[in-house]
């Protein structure tokens, strides 16, 4: 099908459809990958696109997911744009690399479809995945829709490649919700693109012959602390440079890329922070209380590792209630968004965390408006309460 | 990379602990590791290379068919030589005693 080059094409596609499109755009070096539900309709298709030299990418299949990431931070570290994509116990057998390709400072990308973690087996969506590997130096950008999936795979290109950064990112969206669910995704034409991501120029590279270096190198007590508290810089970095090439991003798509989106934040009395598809739901709910005179509003996270905790703290700040919404249980402590939003608060706020959504439960309207209806009503408690 | 024994003395570190000056192994003195010291008995010595070729760390030099001293600066004080020397020209003891 001829798409290239026409002007904001409004496209059907699911959100894997959404990331092939992207990577199609993107034309990575090298994608090496496992298929797994339900990040598989991401590779399908890419792989297609691949059979038809639609790009020039060299895709890898693996027999592994912990072999995709292994191939995935050897291309990086070649100095190739290397991504990947996975789910679930997929991105829990890559755990052991996660933290080298962060460790080695490798600016991956990875298409994260978020599904539930075993025990018992589950294909359905919740965050309990990208909760486990949340503190390993990865950023992660969670994603509402098909639309934000698309753009913000060109967003974490960028911001991972940043010479201030060079951190791998996860771009999260939610399983079956958004990567099996068809939306009008805008494509931009690809000039426009490739002019945004540019060319990846990596300053040290194994196969610069006449500047030779070590990768990996062991690094004892005396220096070991050093370099991981690089990687925290690096984070504190990504902050700005986030907001920076969001900016140029913003000029392409007319969207805006903040740390938070707020939605109904003024005069709101009660408001709920969540992340992911969630926040649609949140937002029709919203809408409608609005209409009602409810003063309520929505915060949606959107870039989750840094946390901004200053930004969310002045969101916050008007709000008696500030309800949250974790797709993660947390055990043996906070659900992990309740904890970090737990302490951008005043001790006249009251908070409330709501366990929602585990395993793909559904998340009806009807149980955001009671959520809405409790926080106004001062119905909030010190534990957890599940919405199920 | 990991030459830091100085602890005042600050070294650049390349993200990710990324090496460019080659040797840097070479520079890093291990030796101050070893909590046991293989005293040689030049005397005794039958000059058989044996010690030479066990070293793990490749540590003790052979010249002109003679053995010579041990290199202290990345002796780590395994023991091999002592325990593979067969006329026993070789004796651990305890560092600094």
């Amino acid at each position: 099908m001829p798409t290239k080059n026409i002007k904001n094409l409004l496209k059907a596609l699911t959100g894997g459809e959404a990331v092939a499109e992207a990577l199609r755009q993107i034309n990575p070096t090298v994608f090496a990958v496992y298929p797994i539900t339900p990040q598989t309709p991401i590779i399908e298709k890419f792989a297609q696109m691949v059979a038809e030299k639609e790009v020039e990418t060299e895709f890898v299949n693996v027999e592994s997911e912990h072999s995709a990431l292994s191939v995935v931070v050897g291309a990086s570290a070649a100095g190739g744009r290397a991504m990947t994509a996975t789910s679930s116990q997929g991105l829990a057998l890559m755990a052991e690399i996660l933290s080298v390709a962060s460790g080695l400072r490798l600016p991956i990308v990875m298409n994260l479809v978020t599904r539930s973690i075993s025990a018992p087996i589950n294909i359905h969506n919740d965050h309990q995945d990208a909760m486990m590997v949340r503190d390993l130096g990865w950023l992660q950008i969670f994603c509402e829709n098909n639309q934000e999936v698309y753009e913000n795979n060109f967003l974490a290109v960028r911001l991972a490649e940043s010479k201030d950064v060079l951190l791998p990112i996860m771009v999260c969206q939610d399983g079956f919700i958004t990567s099996h669910n068809i939306e009008g995704v805008k494509i931009y034409p690809d000039k426009i693109i490739k002019n945004f991501i540019k060319e990846y120029k990596v300053e040290h590279s194994i196969f610069d012959f006449k500047n030779p270096i070590t990768i990996g190198p062991l690094a004892l007590p005396d220096s070991y602390f050093e370099i991981r508290t690089q990687i925290a810089t690096a984070l504190n970095k990504s902050e700005g440079e986030y907001l920076k090439i969001g900016r140029e991003l913003e000029k392409i798509t007319g969207h805006k890329y903040d740390y938070f989106e707020e939605y109904h934040l003024r005069g709101a009395d009660a408001v709920l922070v969540a992340m992911g598809s969630v926040a649609g739901t949140i937002k029709f709910v919203v809408n409608k209380m609005r209409q009602q005179g409810k003063k309520v509003g929505l915060l949606k996270v959107k870039l989750f590792r840094p946390f901004v905790y200053q930004k969310a703290k002045s969101a916050l700040k008007g709000a008696k209630f500030v309800g949250v919404i974790d797709r993660a249980p947390g055990f043996g402590s906070h659900p992990p968004l309740f904890g970090e939003i737990n302490q951008c608060l005043s001790s006249n706020q009251k908070a409330q965390s709501y366990v929602a959504g585990l395993g793909g439960r559904n998340i009806y309207p009807e149980d955001i408006e009671k959520v809405f209806k409790d926080l106004l009503a001062n119905k909030t408690s010190e534990g957890v309460k599940y919405i199920s | 990379m990991t030459e830091n024994k100085n602890k005042n003395k600050k070294i650049k570190i390349l993200p990710g602990g990324m090496i460019n000056q080659p040797g840097s192994s070479e520079k890093y003195k291990t030796g101050s590791w070893r909590n046991q010291k293989p005293i040689w008995d030049k005397n005794k010595c039958i000059h058989c290379g044996l010690c030479v070729n066990y070293c793990p760390e490749n540590c003790i030099l052979f010249k002109n068919g003679k053995r010579k001293e041990t290199d202290f600066d990345y002796c780590k004080g395994c023991g091999i030589c002592a325990a593979i020397c067969p006329v026993k020209a070789i004796k651990m003891i305890r560092e600094n005693s």
